[in-house]
C-alpha cells in the first residue's frame, strides 16, 4: 500500500480546460531565455565539432557520470535511441529543454518531454560525451547483438587486472556511458536523468557516479584544484594548449576507422582512505605525492609549474622519492602521457565511521594499453597505494564529434 | 484537437447498473440483451473444449463446467487480450455461466486451470454485422468493461478472503499460507480502486512501517507476519474477522464506483508504479516473500485497464496499441520464467540479475503505458 500521488478518481472535469493548452510546443523556449541572471549562450560549450566536447574542454566543476546496459537486442531501436539522445544532448548543451515541447508547454495528460529541474538555469558549460563499451560489440558470452562485432577496435578490450584491485562488478563496465560535466551540479544531473528517461525500456542504468569537484585542469587558463588529500591535482596534466601532444596521446588518428577523431576513456572509482591519510605527517604526505602540499611545487623546486627534476638531491637522497606518485606517473618514468579529467566524490559513509570518499578518476588516451594501463602498471610500487583502493573500472571508445545538425552519436559506427 | 469533456465524466448509470447485475462471478459484456444460445465449455486441468468456434454477432451465454482438480477461470479475449468477459474462481465440480456481447471479430477463449498463465486457448470467430463505435462510445465501453472487471475481482476477493480467514481461524497454518497469495491477487489487481476509498487500503494492506505510532495495524500483512514469522495464530482471529469486514466494506463501496476513462489510464500506470516501488524490490511481502504473485496481479490489473481502453488507443495511435501489446507480453514472459506450480518461486530465490531483468522490462512497459492518458485525452 502506498499513498497515491495520483487522484485515481479525481480526474473528472479536468477534461477540456487542460487539454486546450496542448500543441504550444513550437515555441521551444530555451531555458537560458528564462533565467534570472540574464545568462546568454556565452557559457554554452559548442556541441558540434571534430572531437566530442568534454575532453579538452576546460574541466567544469561538477560531474554526473552514468554507465548504461542496453536492454534491447534490436539494432534499429538502438540507432533511433542514439539519434534521439543526440538531439536531446544538442538541445541541453545549448541550455534548452531536452525535448522540443519542454517541461511545461505540453499535453497535460502526457509526461513532459523535459523533467523540469533545470528550468531557469543557464547552460552552465554543460558537455555530454558518449562512449561505447566492449560489451556493446560482444556480450560477455560472445554474442554480436547489433552486428558490429567486426567493428570493435582492437584497442577496446577489458582492462587487465591490477595488483590491489577491489573492483565491484555491479559498478564496473557498461555497454554505453555518458559523461556529463557542468559548472552547476543540477544541470549535469538533469542532463543524465533526461537521457536515461528517453532511453527507458531500451537501456537501463548500470551504475552512476556524482563528482562534486574537479581534480584536474585541462587548460592552462584554469587554476589547479585540490583533491581530497589536499594536494593540487592537474598541475602536470595534458592541456588544451598543447595540440601536438594531444594529437599524439589523446586523439585517435590514422586508423581509417570510425574511431578517427575519437578517444578512449578509462574510468576508475578510487576510494581514498582519508582518515588514514589524515594521520600521516606532512613530510610523509609530501614524500608520497612527490610535490609540496602548499604550492604544489615538485620537491626540490620552488614554484608549482617548475619542471620536475629527478636528479635533484636533498641530504644525499633523491628530492622526489622513486616511490612517489609523481615520480612513477611522470612521462619520464612511465614512458607515456594521459589526459586526466577526474572528480572528487563523497558517497556517504562506510558503516565503519569513515567517509566513503575518493577520486572518480577519468582519463582519455589514444590507446588504453599505452595510456592508462601502462601508467597504472608503473604505479605498482607507488606509496600512494597504501591509501587508495580501486573499486570500479570501465573502458569506453568515445567516437569523434558530432559534426552538424544531421549527424548523430555513433553515425560512423552504425551508419 | 477534439474536446472530450463529456467523455471524461462518468459513464454513470449504465456502468452502475451493470455492476449490480454481475454478482456471483457471472458477468455480462454489455447491454441487457438476452442470450439466444448456450455454448458449453468443458474444462479440465489440461483441456478446454468449447462447443463451437463460430458465432454470429450478438449476445451469447457460455456455461463452463470444471471437471478438473484445480480451480479454473474462463475468458473471452478480443485482440490484444482485451477481456470481453470472464468468470473467475470456478471450483472443481462447479458450473458457472457467462453472458457476453460479441461484435463481429476474431476472439480467443481461454480456460486457466490453476488461475495462472496464458491458459488453454481456442479461436473464436464472430461474423455478422459489426458496428463501429464512436470515440465517445469507445471510451464509455472501456469504462463499462473495466467496471465489470473490478466487480468480478471484488467478488473473487470476497470469496478467497473468506477461505483464507476461515483457515486462519481454524489455526491451519499450511492452508492459510497457501491461500494468502491467492486472496491477495484479487486485491492487488484492483489496488488503485481500493486506494480511492479513503482508509480502506491502509486497513487492508498496510505494512508494519506504514502504520503511525498509536494506530492499530490491521489487514493482510499482520496475518502474513503471524503465518510466516511467529507461526502463532492463537491471537489472529480478531484481525482475520476485521479483514473480512473491511473487504466486504470494499465490495459495498465498489458499487458506487464512478470511473473516468482517464482514471483507467492512470490506474494502469499506477499499478506498474506499485510493482516498481515495492514488488520488484521484495518489500511488499517481507515475511512470505510471495512478491511475484503481487507482481503478476498488478500486471494483470494494469493490462485489464489498458485492454479496456485498447480500441480507443488503437483509434488514436495504432503504433502505441501494438507497442503496448508487445510490452505487456514481454513483461509477462519475463515474469513467467519464475512460475512454479500454481504460483511463483519466492522473491528470495531470485538472483540480482533476474531482479534486474524484471525491472528492465517493467520500465520498458511503464514508458509505453505513460503515453496512454495523452492518447485517449487527445
Ligand atoms: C586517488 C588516487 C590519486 C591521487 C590522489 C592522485 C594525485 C595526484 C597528484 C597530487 C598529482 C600531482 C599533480 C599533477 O601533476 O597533476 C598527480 C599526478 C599524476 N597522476 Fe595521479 N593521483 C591518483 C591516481 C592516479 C592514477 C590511477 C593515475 C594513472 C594510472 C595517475 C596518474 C597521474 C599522472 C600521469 C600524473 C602527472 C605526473 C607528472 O607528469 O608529473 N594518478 N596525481
Amino acid at each position: 500500500m502506498k499513498l497515491s500521488r495520483r487522484d485515481f478518481f479525481g480526474a473528472a472535469g479536468v477534461g477540456a480546460a487542460g487539454v486546450v493548452a496542448l500543441g504550444a510546443g513550437g515555441l521551444a523556449v530555451g531555458r537560458a531565455a528564462t533565467t534570472d541572471e540574464g545568462t546568454t549562450t556565452a557559457d554554452a560549450v559548442e556541441f558540434h565539432g571534430d572531437h566530442q566536447a568534454g575532453v579538452v574542454t576546460p574541466a567544469q566543476d561538477r560531474l554526473h557520470f552514468v554507465a548504461f546496459d542496453v536492454i534491447t537486442d534490436d539494432r534499429d531501436q538502438l540507432v533511433r535511441l542514439l539519434q534521439a539522445w543526440t538531439d536531446a544532448a544538442r538541445r541541453m548543451t545549448r541550455g534548452q529543454d531536452a525535448g522540443p515541447v519542454g517541461a511545461v508547454a505540453g499535453n497535460e495528460y502526457a509526461p513532459p518531454d523535459d523533467t523540469g529541474e533545470a528550468m531557469g538555469l543557464p547552460p552552465a558549460g554543460l558537455t555530454l560525451t558518449i562512449g561505447f563499451g566492449p560489451t556493446l560489440f560482444r556480450t560477455a558470452d560472445g554474442t554480436d547483438r547489433f552486428g558490429i562485432a567486426d567493428r570493435q577496435p582492437a584497442e577496446l578490450v577489458e582492462l587487465p587486472a591490477f595488483a590491489g584491485d577491489e573492483l565491484r562488478p555491479e559498478i564496473s563496465g557498461g555497454d554505453l556511458c555518458i559523461q556529463a560535466c557542468a559548472d552547476d551540479p543540477q544541470v549535469a544531473v538533469h542532463a543524465v536523468r533526461n537521457l536515461a528517461r528517453i532511453g527507458q525500456g531500451l537501456v537501463g542504468v548500470r551504475w552512476s557516479q556524482l563528482g562534486f569537484g574537479r581534480t584536474s585542469s585541462t587548460s592552462s587558463d584554469q587554476t589547479t584544484p585540490r583533491n581530497l588529500f589536499g594536494f593540487k591535482d592537474g598541475t602536470d596534466n595534458l592541456k588544451a594548449q598543447q595540440p601536438a601532444t594531444l594529437d599524439r596521446f589523446v586523439w585517435v588518428s590514422g586508423t581509417g576507422s570510425w574511431m578517427d577523431g575519437g578517444s578512449y576513456l578509462v574510468s576508475r572509482r578510487i576510494r581514498m582512505l582519508v582518515e588514514v591519510w589524515d594521520r600521516q605527517n606532512l613530510r610523509d604526505q609530501q614524500q608520497t605525492i612527490g610535490r609540496t602540499k602548499g604550492s604544489g611545487a615538485p620537491l626540490g623546486r620552488t614554484a608549482e609549474f617548475d619542471p620536475v627534476d629527478f636528479t635533484a638531491q636533498v641530504d644525499g637522497e633523491p628530492a622526489v622519492p622513486p616511490t612517489s606518485h609523481v615520480f612513477l606517473a611522470h612521462p619520464t618514468n612511465s614512458g607515456t602521457a594521459i589526459l586526466r579529467r577526474g572528480y572528487s566524490f563523497v558517497d556517504g559513509s562506510d558503516g565503519l565511521g569513515r567517509l566513503d570518499a575518493g577520486l572518480f578518476f577519468l582519463c582519455y588516451q589514444s590507446d588504453p594499453a599505452t595510456g592508462f594501463v601502462q601508467v597504472q602498471r608503473n604505479l605498482r610500487t607507488d606509496k600512494l597505494n597504501e591509501y587508495v583502493q580501486h573499486t570500479s573500472s570501465a573502458v569506453f571508445a568515445c567516437p569523434p564529434g558530432v559534426t552538424d545538425e544531421d549527424d548523430w552519436w555513433g553515425s560512423g559506427l552504425f551508419g | 484537437m477534439r474536446a472530450r469533456r463529456t467523455t471524461l465524466v462518468a459513464a454513470g448509470a449504465a456502468a452502475l447498473a451493470l455492476l449490480a447485475a454481475c454478482g456471483g462471478g457471472t458477468s455480462a459484456g454489455s447491454g441487457d440483451t438476452e442470450a439466444s444460445d448456450d455454448i458449453t465449455v468443458a474444462a479440465t486441468d489440461t483441456t478446454c473444449d468449447v462447443s463451437t468456434g463460430d458465432l454470429d454477432a450478438g449476445t451469447h451465454q457460455f456455461t463452463v463446467t470444471n471437471s478438473g482438480s484445480s480451480v479454473t477461470e474462463f475468458y473471452v479475449y478480443a485482440e490484444g487480450d482485451r477481456i470481453m468477459g470472464e468468470v473467475e474462481n470456478i471450483a472443481p465440480g462447479v458450473a458457472r455461466s457467462l453472458v457476453v456481447e460479441l461484435p463481429a471479430g476474431d476472439y480467443q477463449t481461454a480456460c486457466k486451470p490453476g488461475m495462472v498463465g496464458d491458459g488453454i486457448r481456442n479461436a473464436l470467430t464472430v461474423t455478422g454485422e459489426s458496428q463501429q463505435l464512436s470515440d465517445d462510445e469507445q471510451l464509455q465501453a472501456a469504462v463499462t468493461d473495466y467496471t465489470r472487471y473490478v466487480g468480478s475481482q471484488v467478488t473473487a476477493l470476497q470469496e478467497q478472503t473468506q477461505a483464507f480467514v476461515d483457515a486462519v481461524k481454524a489455526g491451519d497454518v499450511a492452508q492459510a499460507q497457501a491461500l494468502y497469495p491467492v486472496a491477495r491477487t484479487y486485491y492487488e489487481r484492483i489496488e488503485p480502486v481500493a486506494e480511492s476509498f479513503g482508509d480502506l487500503d491502509p486497513k487492508i494492506d498496510a505494512r508494519e512501517n506504514d502504520v503511525e505510532e498509536g494506530d492499530t495495524w490491521t489487514g493482510f500483512h499482520v496475518l502474513e507476519r503471524d503465518l510466516w514469522s511467529t507461526g502463532d495464530l492463537s491471537q489472529s482471529g480478531p484481525v482475520a474477522d476485521q479483514l473480512m469486514t473491511d473487504v466486504d466494506d470494499l465490495a459495498t463501496q465498489v458499487q458506487t464506483l464512478d470511473l473516468q476513462p482517464l482514471a483507467l489510464a492512470n490506474g494502469a500506470l499506477e499499478l506498474l508504479d506499485e510493482i516498481a516501488a515495492s514488488k520488484v524490490t521484495g518489500e511488499e511481502e517481507r515475511y512470505s516473500h510471495t512478491d511475484l504473485w503481487d507482481f503478476q496481479a498488478n500486471l494483470d490489473g494494469s493490462q485489464a485497464a489498458v485492454t479496456s481502453l485498447r480500441p480507443a488507443i488503437a483509434a488514436a495511435d495504432p503504433d502505441l496499441a501494438t507497442a503496448l501489446d508487445s510490452a505487456f507480453a514481454a513483461t509477462q514472459a519475463e515474469l513467467a520464467q519464475f512460475a512454479a506450480g500454481d504460483g511463483f518461486v519466492l522473491y528470495t530465490a531470485l538472483t540480482p540479475e533476474q531482479v534486474q531483468g524484471l525491472s528492465d522490462s517493467l520500465n520498458a512497459l511503464a514508458a509505453q503505458v505513460s503515453q496512454v492518458p495523452a492518447a485517449i485525452a487527445g
